[in-house]
């Protein structure tokens, strides 16, 4: 890895996924994942936010090789990992680790707190192993003599997550993929988890894709964040850009529909009518048009590529909402215009 | 809001076994008005779901509940099932968390629907029908004559949980309690069923209770906020009066606890160390003392009582925020 190229470097990731009718017939091929591009620097984090059904899991689960990318490439530290097989795969992945959700459903219940976190140390053969399981748990903020010899049942949802990460840790990872891992969480443990992700960034000089659904949560970690919708991305910046500046009308929507902690701030009328599309049928031209209030004819007609609007700040809108470079200034009835006249 | 709709005095709910006694719900009482949006908010195992489940005869026979719900002067602790049965869902209903589990994956949904309006009317079924319909419309739901034949399955989470509350409101319930209703939606999902169950409110003149998790939920849509801990109610007040006021060092702690997208990324979270302590082997004092910032001898020595200590603000501490002033 050269200096100045991005620890991870995804493009134009496609992932889908057949689904059966009765008797095995092909019934459709869900879009889950439909040309993602993103970088993510050593050391910086990157949020991806999205609904249920955007497709920002099966996002991680592609960047990690589980299962395949239909199409794509994931460099990872200068190679790219969907041309590896076998042992070579696994020997740039140890580099690459994921956390999950659900605590509870990612520990083997019948093993050990010190049995979860030295396997990866078991299976990459390494040394030292009872030494390094003491520093990872200490590390993660457990006591290796009073959890080490703990099952998942007898730790609180807080804890076994602390397992999980101490877990990812062990092999020294550079990037991390976190899947929404503080979501089932209540929020005074959610703070803890979170608080122990930027101390581990900080003294590790870690690297995160961090997934989830909260976009306040996401903007608390993350360095970057973009904004995913129906298996694309629709904006991508930095996170106090987007919350500030969204060029999406999805993200718009998004920081509209979150529950406001001060009950004198009025609360905004829903922006966004309706419900996700099928991924099996995607609407034409831009994904989000069918429940955008801005749609026009060219939405439908002409998918909207991303383009940088302002530095580290991109977006894939025909119209989008503020910072319209000059001479397409107050967009939307001018726009409107210019779709009619091209079509 | 003279007369209360509930009026719930000192509720207390407790399970035995394995020779200990759980505490889940201790010294609880409240009101709820005609009209009103009250919210209950805790964490985990702090008793918002048990004490709701209580007060609608929801719980488990091993459950021993004390204390009196007066749902229009009438009791409602200790009715018989078939008592109970007839305030269930024409006083007060409940949707849950859940619609997924809830919603029966054989049936179609119009059909649950209209047995729901048969259970509480006697109306023959084409009028039954004819509710159902009426009654998937009142909660939104486009081509509602179309949904009414469609199964469970078919409907996304946000529409089985619209098709829940449409079944809640079949008895035409004057109190209808959402418990964490929103909580496995989306967050634009959620903004929707939110604004709905609001509209449904001021259409229907309904009460409405919201037990959540959620903090900022409460805090956005309810009129007044109940904050419970440790099977106890430890601060209530308006969510305008809370929100600028807090009292309790515990609520102060989940304001403090949520990622606001006001705050700057990276910034360390105020946290409090600990967990919720053991029901069934609570500490002497105050239940929130060994996490809290401000406890003192004093805190660990008696519990503080819950009592209103400013107009319309009840809290229970001894060493409150700001010392309690304005």
């Amino acid at each position: 890895m050269t200096q100045g190229e991005p620890l991870l470097q995804v493009r134009d990731l496609v992932q889908e996924f057949v689904v059966r009718d009765r008797g095995g017939v092909k019934g459709g091929v869900v879009q889950a994942v439909s040309g993602v591009s993103f970088d993510i620097q050593a050391g910086e984090t990157l949020g991806i936010v999205g609904e249920t059904g955007s497709g920002k899991s099966t996002l991680a689960r592609s960047v990690l090789q589980a299962p395949r990318p239909k199409s794509g490439s994931v460099v990872f530290r200068g190679t790219d990992l969907t041309t590896l097989r076998g042992s070579r795969l696994l020997r740039v992945r140890r580099h690459l680790q994921m956390v999950f959700q659900d605590p509870f459903g990612s520990l083997d219940p019948k093993w050990r707190v010190r049995d979860i976190v030295a396997e990866p140390l078991v299976a990459y053969r390494t040394g030292n192993r009872g030494e390094r399981v003491d520093e990872l748990l200490d590390l993660v903020g457990l006591d290796p003599s009073a959890h080490g010899g703990r099952h998942p049942r007898e730790l609180s949802g807080g804890q076994a997550q602390r397992v999980a990460i101490a877990r990812a840790l062990a092999l020294s990872p550079s990037l991390i993929v976190c899947d929404e891992p503080v979501s089932s969480l209540d929020v005074l443990i959610q703070a803890q988890v979170l608080n122990l992700f930027e101390r581990l960034r900080a003294e590790l000089s870690l690297s995160y894709l961090f997934i989830a659904h909260d976009l306040a949560l996401v903007k608390q970690v993350s360095d970057r964040v973009a904004v995913m919708y129906l298996g694309k991305l629709c904006e991508v910046g930095p996170g106090d850009l987007v919350y500030r500046e969204p060029l999406h009308p999805y993200t718009r929507a998004l920081l509209d529909s979150i529950p406001s902690t001060d009950p004198a701030a009025t609360r905004r009328a829903t922006t966004i009518k309706g419900e996700l599309p099928s991924p099996i049928h995607p609407p034409s031209g831009c994904r989000f048009r069918t429940r955008c209030p801005r749609a026009a004819e060219r939405c439908a007609a002409e998918e909207p590529q991303m383009r940088e609007l302002a530095a580290g700040h991109s977006v894939a809108c025909h119209f989008p909402l503020s910072n319209v470079p000059a001479g397409n200034e107050e967009a939307v009835p001018a726009a409107r215009t210019t779709a009619r006249s091209e079509e | 809001m003279t007369e209360a709709l509930l009026e719930v005095q000192d509720l207390q709910v407790a399970f035995a076994g394995g020779g200990r006694e759980l505490r889940a719900v201790d010294e609880v009482n409240y009101c709820v008005y005609a009209g009103q949006t009250l919210a209950i908010v805790g964490e985990s195992g702090s008793g918002k779901t048990v004490s709701c489940r209580a007060v609608m005869g929801l719980l488990p026979h091993t459950a021993v509940v004390t204390g009196s719900a007066l749902f229009q002067g009438q009791q409602l602790i200790g009715l018989s099932e078939d008592r109970m049965r007839e305030h269930r869902g024409a006083d007060l209903a409940m949707v849950f968390q859940d619609p997924t589990r809830s919603l029966n994956p054989t049936m179609r949904v119009g059909a649950q629907i209209a047995e729901a309006v048969r259970a509480h009317r006697p109306v023959g079924r084409t009028q039954a029908r004819e509710e159902a319909v009426e009654l998937l419309r009142l909660v939104h739901i486009p081509l509602p004559e179309r949904r009414f034949l469609e199964y469970p399955h078919q409907l996304s989470g946000g529409m089985r949980q619209r098709v829940m509350i449409a079944i809640a409101l079949a008895g035409r319930p004057r109190l209808l309690i959402a418990d964490e209703a929103t909580t496995a939606l989306d967050v634009t999902t959620q903004a929707q069923i939110m604004e709905l169950l609001l509209e449904l409110q001021a259409e229907l003149g309904m009460a409405l209770m919201l037990i959540s998790h959620d903090l900022g939920l409460a805090a956005s849509y309810a009129d007044e906020v109940i904050v419970m801990y440790a099977g106890r109610i430890v601060e209530q007040a308006t969510a305008r009066r809370l929100f600028s006021h807090v009292r309790m060092p515990y609520t102060q702690a989940l304001f403090e606890a949520i990622p606001r997208l006001e705050r700057p990324a990276h910034s360390p979270l105020p946290v409090i160390g600990g967990r919720p302590p053991d029901l069934a082997a609570l500490p002497p004092g105050c239940s929130f003392a060994p996490r809290c910032r401000h406890a003192a001898d004093d805190c660990r020595a008696a519990a503080p009582p819950l009592a209103e200590q400013e107009p319309g603000h009840r809290w229970a501490c001894w060493h409150p925020v700001n010392g309690g002033a304005s």
